[in-house]
């Protein structure tokens, strides 16, 4: 069974994309923040990693950037599930080794779904 | 603004030595007049920091403000698709009806949230064109085809004519398909009854232009003047459809001038308008 870290700090998506993707059989891990997310990488070693950026203790482009300079962690994919849509935004995480940039609010469920199975094969 | 000091307080000099004899007198008004001049660039000054200061904090603002607008939103829309799709259990066809409704407002929500991010990013120069070869004719047939249940549903029929071998153009698709959507909703949106949306595309010198007819209940001539204003909307709109922020011709408009082209329109109330607008091909 693969594993997915989400690392989203709204509780209302990790239930909602804890369900979906359970029912879809995969196991998921999740944390809340930043912090708690960085350790749950080294630990858990997931097969991806769903990001968040806007994210307490520590924001989520210095969280990819911790786990693109980690050797255990450098080779995890990273899909950046977010509704930050700065300037340059998309050209950083792209640039700091992200997979996928999601922009929540111009993807269905079902979309980001797809996405997530796409990166797992 | 250092070397209009210096100019200024020289000039004095010059222009003084000549009508006041006394080198103290005109010592002292060379000194006020620099000090004077001093004080004026420092004001002058702190109010374009101030200015900066503003832009920046204002486009900051819209940015968390949106951010934390569009969060609840999205969480909402997947909840309720969740709960639609049928995954944890079927839904009743009286339930889905209500689900429909509580998409089609947050859809609304989604949609005024992004518009407004628009305008912001364009009213502080933010708005970034990622320019690349694109196919206007493709696009455009892609929209069609994501229209079609709306225009079907407003009884409204689209037909699209486009010269044979248009070349592709150089511009952001996002952007462009942003523009093609407002004119295109505002097309279909405000026919009454039953109607007929015409699309042309072509060749103009070195551009391409894009035609969009409607028979729908048109602008007043009075209204006309202030249709690409922000959040402007015609009353006799108001009347037929009171859904719209007033937005959407703003946006193009804006976004039609950024990538280089113009955007054009005639309309008479009762018979309908056509917006056109022409983009560089490169």
């Amino acid at each position: 069974m693969k594993k997915i870290l989400f690392i989203e700090d709204e509780s209302a998506l990790q239930k909602t994309f804890g369900d979906i993707l359970r029912q879809e059989s995969y196991k998921i891990i999740s944390a809340l923040d930043g912090e708690t997310g960085l350790k749950l990488a080294k630990s858990q070693k997931p097969d991806l990693i769903l990001l968040d950026l806007v994210l307490p203790k520590i924001h989520g482009f210095e969280v990819l950037k911790k786990l693109k300079e980690d050797k255990e962690t450098k080779g995890i994919p990273v899909i950046v599930l977010t509704n930050l849509e700065g300037v340059g935004d998309v050209d950083k995480v792209l640039g700091l080794g992200a997979t996928t940039y999601l922009v929540k609010a111009q993807y269905s469920l079902e979309e980001v779904v797809e996405k997530i199975k796409k990166a797992l094969i | 603004m250092g070397l209009i000091i210096i100019g200024s307080t020289l000039g004095v000099y010059l222009i003084g030595n000549r009508y006041v004899q006394d080198p103290q007198v005109m010592a002292l008004i060379t000194l006020l007049v620099t000090a004077i001049l001093f004080i004026i660039a420092f004001i002058v000054t702190r109010s374009f920091e101030r200015l900066v200061e503003a832009s920046r904090m204002k486009s900051e603002f819209i940015s968390v403000v949106s951010h934390q607008l569009r969060s609840p939103l999205s969480n909402l829309r997947w909840v309720i698709e969740l709960l639609m799709s049928g995954r944890f259990g079927k839904i009743e066809e009286k339930q889905t009806e209500y689900f429909k409704i509580l998409k089609e407002n947050n859809a609304r929500m989604e949609e005024l949230v992004s518009d407004l991010l628009t305008v912001s990013r364009i009213e502080t120069a933010a708005l970034p064109l990622k320019k690349k070869e694109i196919s206007l004719e493709e696009l455009i047939k892609e929209l069609i085809s994501e229209f079609e249940p709306f225009a079907k549903a407003s009884n409204v029929e689209i037909e699209f004519k486009s010269e044979s071998n248009l070349p592709k153009i150089f511009a952001d698709p996002f952007q462009i398909r942003l523009v093609i959507e407002n004119l295109l909703d505002n097309a279909v949106r405000y026919i009454k009854d039953k109607g007929k949306v015409e699309i042309k595309l072509g060749k103009k010198g070195e551009s391409l232009y894009l035609e969009i007819k409607d028979n729908g209940v048109g602008i007043p001539k009075e209204d006309q003047k202030y249709i690409f204003q922000k959040f402007f909307r015609s009353e006799n709109v108001m009347r037929y459809q009171t859904q719209g922020s007033g937005l959407g011709l703003f946006i193009a408009k804006a976004i039609v001038e950024k990538s280089g082209g113009k955007t054009r329109f005639k309309s008479e109330e009762g018979k309908g308008s056509t917006f056109w607008f022409t983009l560089p091909i490169k």
